[in-house]
């Protein structure tokens, strides 16, 4: 029987609007009058989804921006707790791939490198064994001693990916990042995922390219309004969000398109 | 609400590594852009001690003898607890990047930045004893288990009041402007650039109220007489179980929200 590593149970999450409770004055102003009213704004993020990942399977997230992707992806890192419901992980999680994730913006790129692996839960010497490999990955050459600030955002990315691949997650989250940098990198970073796949590394990604989606995952889930609209084979559910966005496609979001065409 | 992460154990040897590459890379941004560097840290205190002698000792004329050193022995540990205590309220602020991405025992961060400003109050301890052998004194002694209480207690206090801070500053923005009038406060109110027997006789009762008093009198006798009072090593300690109680127990309850409000 095939093995959840991510298993989300009933989960729900809401924000309360902390916003309007920042500031001693805003506080004690509306303190006795807009306590309730406080308590009761909350944004529901995602309500009552329930979905299992397992080992070794590419599974894909795909919806409107703001749809809740984004929270479920925090959820399974273990950034956000539930506010109801049981989210389960097993195994190690690479760091919310995106750019300059956990990066130190006045440290070098190597010594960065190493605060993201520990950041991890890798030890010093685990990482000390695949630091050049890394490094030769990246093909950040001399940019590597300078500190990320002055890199460019394609510089960041090769950096993070490069941590995250080598660096043998069990459970690799990547968020809409992999449209960045040339197309010679991304098809290294192309060529790595298809390794892992190989390998048997579990991926969940969160994509606005439903293509790459569509290609690259095995599973995949649609959330629509926050909760889950359709979930199963990877190609099926993006055929299905294509034809339900068909008439809106051209008005609804201009942003997508920008991130299309993404070569996995 | 319930959540299990049995995927994010990690091992006493990576949180020991996590503790080190954070101490390691608050020291490497403190001293990346400035050519200075070691000599802000000892600087900072000294031209200060310069400017209270020349406004209390040769303008107001206190009657306090080897004033310089007075003044020393007061300065170097407060500007640990002083930068210590003024910089926490940004510490989550400031690793946002890390804290929304990855899954970690965030206490660890306020940790880090407590032990980096006791290294560099260690580092300044050399100066302090150069000065006080041009003033012919003898480093006591008694600093070989002084220092370690003292260090200790400042670092309880520190790490506590940091957890507090830091966990509140998130939720309510005004913490870091209020912690740094506090500071300022403290500073007058706290005998550092004054000794505690110029204290009039009917406030003299009201120095234990204040939590950084016993410590930084217990300082400066240390650095310069090599005694420590032992009923202000417990007061002190006493603050520092409390602040450190208060603080992880303010941590815990808001730990989960942090990646949310930043």
């Amino acid at each position: 029987m095939r093995e959840p590593v991510v298993s989300f149970d009933g989960v729900c999450k809401s924000y309360p609007l902390y916003h309007h409770v920042r500031g001693i004055k805003h506080l004690l102003f509306n303190f006795p009058r807009n306590l309730k009213a406080m308590k009761s704004m909350q944004y529901e993020a995602i309500r009552g989804i329930s979905f299992d990942v397992y080992r070794g399977e590419q599974f894909g997230i795909i919806g409107h921006n703001g749809a809740g992707k984004s929270t479920t992806l925090g959820l399974i890192a273990g950034v956000l707790k539930p506010t109801s419901g049981r989210v389960v992980v097993r195994g190690r999680i690479s760091p919310l791939l995106s750019l300059g994730a956990g990066f130190h913006p006045d440290l070098s790129g190597r010594e960065n490198v190493m605060l993201n692996g520990i950041l991890m839960g890798l030890t010093r010497r685990e990482i000390l064994e695949k630091l050049d490999e890394i490094l030769d990955f990246t093909e950040l050459g001399e940019f590597i001693e300078r500190p990320i600030r002055v890199y460019s955002s394609g510089m960041l990315a090769r950096l993070g990916f490069s941590v995250v691949a080598h660096l043998d997650p069990e459970i690799l989250l990547i968020d809409e990042v992999l449209g960045v940098g040339d197309i010679r990198f991304r098809q290294k970073c192309a060529k790595k995922i298809r390794e892992f796949k190989r390998s048997g590394v579990t991926m969940v990604m969160v994509s606005h390219s439903v293509d790459g989606i569509a290609r690259l995952c095995s599973r995949a889930m649609w959330i629509e309004n926050h909760t889950m609209q359709m979930i199963g084979d990877a190609k099926e559910v993006v055929a299905a969000y294509q034809a339900a966005n068909a008439d809106e496609a051209d008005a609804s979001d201009p942003v997508n398109e920008d991130f299309a065409g993404v070569e996995l | 609400m319930k959540a299990i992460d049995l995927g994010n154990h990690r091992s006493l040897e990576n949180y020991r590594d996590l503790l080190i590459i954070l101490v390691q890379k608050e020291i490497k941004v403190r001293y990346k852009n400035n050519v200075l560097g070691y000599l802000w840290s000892v600087g900072n205190p000294l031209m200060f001690a310069v400017v209270y002698f020349f406004a209390f000792k040769i303008i107001m004329r206190v009657r306090v003898e080897a004033y310089p050193l007075v003044l020393l022995a007061g300065l170097f540990p407060w500007q640990w607890f002083a930068n210590s205590v003024g910089s926490s309220p940004k510490i989550f602020v400031a690793g946002s990047s890390i804290i929304k991405k990855v899954n970690f025992p965030r206490h660890i961060i306020p940790l880090a930045s407590v032990l980096n400003h006791m290294i560099h109050f260690c580092f300044s301890l050399p100066v302090i004893i150069v000065l006080l052998l041009f003033y012919d004194k003898v480093p006591p002694l008694s600093w070989l288990y002084g220092m370690p209480i003292q260090i200790g207690v400042q670092l309880m206090m520190l790490y506590g009041i940091s957890l507090l801070l830091a966990s509140l500053n998130l939720f309510v923005r005004d913490i870091e402007p209020l912690a740094s009038i506090i500071i300022q406060m403290g500073f007058f109110f706290t005998p550092i650039i004054y000794t505690e027997d110029l204290i009039p006789e009917r406030f003299q009762h009201l120095i234990p109220l204040n939590p950084a008093a016993p410590l930084m009198i217990n300082w400066r006798n240390l650095i310069l007489e090599g005694t420590l009072n032992f009923q202000y090593v417990l007061i002190s300690f006493g603050y520092g179980l409390l602040f450190l109680a208060l603080g992880y127990s303010v941590y815990k309850k808001l730990a989960h929200r942090f990646a949310e409000v930043l």
